[in-house]
């Protein structure tokens, strides 16, 4: 908790403020005894692609709504767009978009309604709502079916015409939740072609989370999250490269024999992860004719990977995106039983 | 930090420009700050979508015509001959008209209400939520709206006056009209006000069903007011549309050709202590009440993260 102080508002960071689109100051939040956000410290430079990453229930959503303002911190403080998001509520909504996990449209309403009713809520100015209209409904593929329900659209295209009414008001900060979550993999590959588009045509930063490891790579920079903390914050390269090692995934005829046999002969610790035995190793390739000769277990299969996000997730938490998953599903149950008696 | 907003705004919006230019060079859109007229903006629009939702929806509008159908024509039909006694000639039909009226303006308006229940359902309350204008505006428009929907519920009802031997007449007809809307504004304030709270669709609707229900047989809607027995005087004066069914029965009353003595049984007003409330004062107890339960309401919501 210490790194959270408040030593960040100094007049040197009062002008890194400013030009930040999103600065946060050992933000908390608690939920009666569960601290769902433990005091977390970053900052997302004017037009980036950032991405929180990390496992259901590491905190990713409560700093979204923190930061939405639809959620109120219990401690700490938080920038977005140069406004604070408990004293300038109004003044951060004018100048942040939303993109939630779960749909909120209007399904009786038609496309067109639908972004018109958020027009109005915004006070777009009326003049320039007929073109800002086509604008990104075209920018989502969506001019044609402007007149249909949003009840008939398919979950691709509510997620685009979520898209295109988050960014109907120009907000200065995209923020995205889960966009991509419950699509199947064409509409997710299309999902992020407009958001490259996005920031290539509209000076605008976004800020979005994921437990998809290979959206992750789309970011610009992203925070591993866990368990309410910041894990590490890096681009997806350097966050690779500081894993240095190969995965070496195999099958064999004995794992826990052949675990004990890597420990004693290589000093490698090994676990089964998804029903492999699973390690890392520098200079994977090179090492698999030495283990076929000196390991003493029968292998069955073996593949060789460059580090993925996965590994980086892997090698900062000591567990995988889904193990992490099923045990902060649990910690929120137990936090649930707690709380309810 | 104002002077940073300037700074951005002026970059990408100036006033003049984009209607110059094509529709696809728009590179941004500037958020004006909050004022009384995007307050405005925005009652209209969510009062506008209850009207789009209400309209696009026939089946509720055939459904919610349902309930004064069988009171009017079933009920009123059938008890009409063990009545005749105590009516002095009047048709039972038309002693239950205003009733009936009340009952139709407050199913819609409750139904209204209860699709706020929806809307946090399938998350576009969060779309709302998060915009930059007060929650009272949120709450205020989609009162209206429930009362706008309400009193077109109630004006069909309305038409069937001539069937049950009440004259279609133009000072009765806008005075009904403005009482209606007094209700119907009332009563969607009643059901938002528990739907800032209630999250489950079955329990808002068995929590109105609770509230709605003692409260239409108790206003004196099937029954005059009169020589009551103390205890159901005392709730009937006690029950808040009372005071919205009383007013109605006065007003379409007024338009009837029927002997004093009929008047008098079917017709004796709301008295407190002996005094006979005039519609003006039963009028302002609705409207007091419904402002009371928007404010509630408004305080609800304010409240909610």
């Amino acid at each position: 908790m210490s790194h959270s102080a408040t030593t960040a508002v100094s007049p040197a960071s009062e002008t890194t403020a400013l030009s930040a689109a999103v600065s946060v100051n050992g933000l908390v939040k608690r939920y009666g005894e569960l601290e769902a956000v433990c005091g977390i410290d970053f900052e997302v430079p004017r037009g980036e692609i950032f991405g929180f990453l990390g496992p259901n229930g590491a905190g990713k959503s409560t700093t979204i709504n923190m930061l939405c303002t639809l959620v109120r911190p219990s401690g700490g403080s938080a920038l977005v767009a140069g406004h604070d998001v408990v004293t300038e509520r109004d003044d951060v909504r004018r100048n942040i978009g939303l993109v939630f996990q779960e749909t909120t449209l209007d399904g009786y309403l038609s496309a067109e309604q639908n972004l018109q009713l958020h027009a109005e809520l915004y006070g777009v100015p009326r003049e320039l709502v007929r073109d800002r209209m086509r604008q990104v409904m075209e920018m989502v593929g969506l001019w044609e079916r402007r007149e249909s329900l949003a009840n008939t659209f398919s979950g691709g295209m509510k997620r685009r015409l979520e898209i295109a009414r988050g960014l109907f008001h120009s907000p200065r900060v995209l923020f995205l939740d889960e966009p991509t979550v419950g699509l199947d993999p064409q509409t997710r590959s299309s999902i992020w072609s407009y958001i490259r588009e996005l920031k290539a045509r509209e000076d605008i930063t976004i800020f979005l989370t994921t437990h998809y490891m290979d959206e992750a790579e789309w970011c610009d920079r992203i925070a591993i999250m866990d368990q309410g903390r910041i894990i590490v914050l890096d681009s997806p390269e350097a966050l690779k490269a500081s894993v240095g090692k190969d995965r070496v995934q195999m099958q064999t005829d004995d794992d826990q024999a052949a675990i004990a046999a890597l420990r004693e002969r290589f000093a490698i610790e090994a676990a089964i992860v998804e029903g492999a035995v699973t390690f890392g190793v520098a200079e994977g390739e090179h090492f698999v004719p030495r283990l076929f000769a000196e390991l003493g277990v029968p292998i069955r299969t073996v593949s060789v990977a460059r580090p993925s996000l996965d590994d980086v997730f892997m090698s900062y938490t000591g567990t995988t995106i889904r193990d992490a998953e099923s045990t902060s599903t649990d910690r929120m149950r137990t936090a649930a039983k707690m709380m309810g008696g | 930090m104002a002077s940073e907003t300037g700074a951005v705004a002026g970059a990408t919006a100036d006033p003049a420009a984009p209607r110059a230019r094509a529709p696809h060079e728009i590179a941004h859109v500037r958020v004006p700050t909050r004022s009384a007229g995007s307050e405005l903006r925005a009652i209209r629009v969510v009062w506008k979508r209850e009207l789009i939702r209400f309209s696009r929806d026939r089946l509720r509008i055939l459904t919610s015509l349902m309930q004064p159908f069988l009171f009017l024509f079933v009920l009123g039909t059938g008890l009409s001959r063990l009545a005749a006694g105590g009516t002095h000639g009047v048709n039972l039909r038309t002693f239950v008209f205003p009733g009936v009226l009340c009952i139709a303006v407050m199913f819609t308006a409750m139904f209204s209400a209860a699709s706020l229940v929806w809307d946090r359902e399938f998350g576009f309350l969060r779309e709302m939520m998060v915009a930059p204008v007060r929650r009272g505006s949120l709450v205020l428009g989609k009162c209206l709206g429930g009362a706008t929907v309400a009193s077109f519920q109630g004006v069909i009802v309305l038409c069937l006056a001539g069937l049950v031997g009440v004259p279609y007449n133009a000072m009765l007809i806008v005075e009904v009209l403005a009482l209606q809307l007094l209700v119907a504004f009332s009563i969607t304030a009643f059901g938002v006000m528990f739907a800032a709270r209630v999250t489950q669709m079955q329990s808002f609707m068995a929590l109105m069903q609770m509230a709605i229900m003692p409260m239409y047989f108790l206003s004196g809607a099937l029954f005059p007011v009169s020589h009551l027995p103390r205890w159901l005087e005392i709730l009937n004066r006690l029950d808040p549309l009372t005071y919205a069914v009383d007013p109605i029965r006065r007003v379409v009353f007024a338009h009837l050709h029927i002997s004093a003595a009929a008047q008098r049984a079917l017709d004796p007003g709301v008295t407190w202590w002996g005094w006979r409330l005039p519609v003006l004062v039963e009028a302002a107890v609705v409207t007091l009440l419904g402002l009371a339960m928007l404010a509630l309401a408004i305080a609800q919501f304010a409240r909610a993260e």
